[in-house]
């Protein structure tokens, strides 16, 4: 069996990743998959955490994270398809008309 | 208890046939004033111009008071009710009715001359362009007096007694248009005035005597009889009451009203000055007896000085009088003075005094009108412009002739029983000097009575008129009135058992004497006045017989012994153009000065708080304004509208806190 530390660090490199992800790329499609790289480090957690504790209520809640996260993917790709109709680019830098 | 108090020494049947109209009193005072509203609103827009309520009112009033002194006649006993009027503290008003025989009388009184009045102005007043206002406010006197008269305690009397006032006052200057009736008017308010000062601080006295707890005349009168009160303030109050009857019932020296107040109509001067209101005053000492009784005895002795130089006084005055009017108002006058002067002979002269006012009512009311046919036919009140009118107006005549023979004191007459009586209790009191004083004024009194009856129906008539009778409306009460001269005399004759003193005494019954040298001595003096009159006057003269013989003393009268000159010269004059213009001063200056100077300091303290206003207040709202734009206006930068700076704050966010939670907690 693989030990928790090193579950939890890989979770951990995960989740950093996706914040990377989220703050630093300027397409919006890349900002969405890092998105759900984070989303996946938390199941990850999670399904480690059920794995070890012998209860199920982990795993079920990584189902329902992987449902949200299937419909919240669907929500964002239909943002930046309207996006990209409407400004011809999908580059987050440029969508800031909601300020001062 | 006042007049109640005969409980005890006087059997009353429980019920009469006539308890209903004593226990509805209210109803004969409401009548009245229902109808001078009525007047007032409907009175010109009805047919004959709304006196036909005012007749119908007082009519009825009439007939509920005849109702009233019947419980009397069967031998009642007095009622008194009342319904709460307000409270201020301690002091709990009523509006009631107190009604005894005295009430019962004095209702009967003030109805049937009203009614009469009322009916004769139809006749007098037609074709007046203020023919409506007239009957509001003879119907509203009449509300007024009725007021007084049936009041059970002090405030609603002198309610109607000052609604009674401006009554008079409003009538005398009916004729407002001429510069002297208007005078009148105002001479005769405010000389009544003068008496009602005192009268108010009287009643303010005898209220203080309950502790300022009721108005109640019957339970100040109980008060007054515990004899816990110092006999001088009882008398004070007496004296400050008896102003009052000064000045109402035209005494010396407040009597210098009435003659002018002749100014107004005819049947005002009927109603008003000579039956009714005048004589509320003498109704006054009735109805407060307990008070001048307890009083030291010198306030009755002032109240008799008073009278007797009234009664003298205003008889001589009458005698060189040309106005025919102005004789009347005089005898007026010496009439309520004998009233009085009987009043402060005590128990006895009580009903003595209110016979004569009873019959003196009657007579005097139907003397007045008579000389008001006579002016209406002729246009003139000077009897040097009348004579000879017995041809012409023989209703008038033979009215006034039975009129002028009551006056005189002629058996069987009205004025001859109650003047006799006046002169047995003046007789059996022992107050020679009154008897002499009344016995010497019936002999004027017949004098000029007949002075005047010559002067004006017998000779050859001296005018530039047509005279003519009166019309129906206006002989008709005076047919009544003569009628009842001759009847209610009787009322208090002795050999017809003086059914009078049973209705109206103090504490117990007196049965009225006959005394046959005093009844031999009155008659007599009235012949020999009327004699006189007859001899004197029985051939017109341009000059007045009298005015050769009299020298000074004639002008003295025609003068009117001065008392009106000294009133203008001592007291109008010094008045109107020192204390007048004095008080203006102070007025226009200090007053002036006070109230300008208040103005000016709240001009400054509202500038002053103006100016906090402006300043700290506003600048304190403006500044908080201002600070919150200016750091939004600072902080909006960092609204850059890009997502990920967001993101980046979040996650900041979050890892310090959690490096709190897991370091610091």
């Amino acid at each position: 069996m693989i030990r928790l530390p090193l579950v939890l660090m890989f979770s951990a490199l995960l989740f950093s990743a996706g914040v990377y992800g989220v703050l630093a790329r300027r397409n919006a499609i890349m900002v969405l998959m890092a998105i759900e790289l984070m989303l996946n480090a938390v199941n990850v957690n999670l399904v480690a955490f059920a794995a070890l504790l012998q209860q199920m209520t982990g795993q079920v809640f990584a189902l329902f994270v992987i449902a949200v996260a299937a419909a919240e993917v669907g929500i964002g790709l239909a943002i930046v398809i309207l996006l990209f109709r409407t400004r011809e680019s999908i580059n987050v830098d440029e969508v800031n008309l909601l300020k001062w | 208890m006042n007049v109640l108090a005969a409980e005890g020494e006087v059997a009353f049947k429980a019920t009469t046939n006539g308890i209903w109209f004593v226990e509805h009193a209210w109803i004969v005072v409401l009548l009245p004033l229902v109808s001078a509203a009525l007047i007032l609103f409907l009175g010109s827009r009805t047919p004959g111009k709304g006196a036909v309520y005012g007749i119908t009112a007082v009519g009825a009033a009439f007939v509920f008071s005849i109702g009233g002194l019947w419980h009397f006649v069967e031998g009642g006993g007095p009622f008194e009710g009342s319904i709460d009027w307000f409270t201020i503290g301690p002091l709990h008003l009523e509006l009631g009715v107190l009604v005894d025989g005295l009430t019962a009388v004095m209702l009967v009184v003030v109805t049937a001359v009203s009614l009469a009045v009322h009916v004769y102005s139809l006749g007098y007043m037609h074709g007046d362009e203020r023919f409506t206002w007239f009957y509001v406010v003879l119907s509203l006197f009449t509300a007024a007096m009725l007021t007084v008269v049936v009041s059970n305690n002090l405030i609603q009397l002198l309610v109607g007694w000052e609604v009674m006032g401006i009554c008079s006052y409003l009538l005398i200057g009916h004729w407002w248009e001429v510069k002297e009736n208007s005078d009148a008017a105002i001479k005769a308010f405010i000389t009544t005035r003068v008496g009602d000062v005192p009268f108010m601080f009287g009643i303010i006295a005898l209220i203080a005597v309950t502790g300022f707890t009721t108005t109640n005349i019957g339970e100040v009168s109980h008060e007054l009889g515990l004899g816990e009160v110092s006999p001088l303030f009882v008398s004070v109050a007496a004296l400050l009451l008896f102003g009052g009857t000064v000045g109402k019932s035209a005494q010396f020296p407040l009597h210098v009203w009435l003659p002018d107040a002749m100014a107004g109509p005819t049947p005002v001067s009927a109603l008003i000055h000579a039956a009714t209101m005048v004589a509320a005053g003498v109704y006054l000492i009735g109805r407060l007896f307990e008070v001048f009784l307890l009083a030291d005895e010198w306030v009755l002795t002032v109240v008799s000085i008073v009278a007797a130089i009234t009664a003298l006084g205003a008889a001589l005055l009458a005698i060189v009088q040309d106005d025919i009017k102005r004789v009347l108002a005089y005898s007026t006058l010496s009439q309520l003075a004998y009233m009085v002067a009987g009043l402060s002979l005590g128990e006895l002269g009580l009903t003595a005094g209110f016979f004569h006012l009873f019959t003196h009512a009657f007579f005097k009311a139907l003397l007045f009108l008579c000389a008001g046919s006579v002016i209406h036919a002729v246009h003139s009140n000077n009897m040097s412009e009348m004579g000879g009118l017995r041809k012409y107006m023989p209703i008038t005549f033979w009215t006034m002739l039975i009129g002028s023979l009551a006056l005189a004191g002629i058996i069987p007459l009205a004025g001859f029983w109650s003047k006799d009586e006046l002169l047995v209790v003046a007789h059996e009191e022992h107050a020679t000097w009154l008897f002499v004083v009344f016995l010497v004024t019936a002999v004027i009194t017949a004098f000029y009575t007949m002075r005047m009856v010559m002067l004006t129906f017998f000779g050859e008539y001296e005018g530039e008129a047509h005279p003519h009778e009166s019309p129906k409306t206006m002989t008709g009460p005076l047919i009544a009135l003569a009628a009842a001269t001759i009847g209610v005399g009787l009322l208090g004759a002795p050999q017809l058992n003086a059914v009078f003193g049973k209705w109206v005494f103090f504490e117990e019954i007196h049965e009225a004497v006959f005394v046959p040298w005093i009844a031999g001595l009155s008659t007599a003096g009235a012949l020999l006045g009327l004699a006189a009159g007859y001899v004197l006057y029985r051939e017109r003269k341009a000059r007045d017989p009298l005015q050769a013989p009299m020298g000074p003393a004639w002008n003295l009268l025609q003068n009117r012994y001065y008392i009106d000159e000294f009133y203008m010269r001592a007291i109008v004059r010094p008045v109107r153009d020192t204390w007048s213009a004095g008080v203006n001063w102070f007025n226009q200056v200090v007053l002036d000065g006070i109230v300008d100077g208040a103005a000016v300091v709240t001009r400054w303290v509202a500038q002053l708080v103006a100016w906090f206003d402006r300043t700290v207040i506003d600048g304190a709202v403006n500044g908080a304004g201002e600070v919150a734009g200016r750091t939004g206006n600072a902080l909006r930068y960092l609204q850059s509208g890009n997502v990920q700076w967001y993101a980046v704050g979040l996650f900041v966010g979050v890892i310090a806190l959690a490096v709190v939670f897991i370091r610091v907690v």
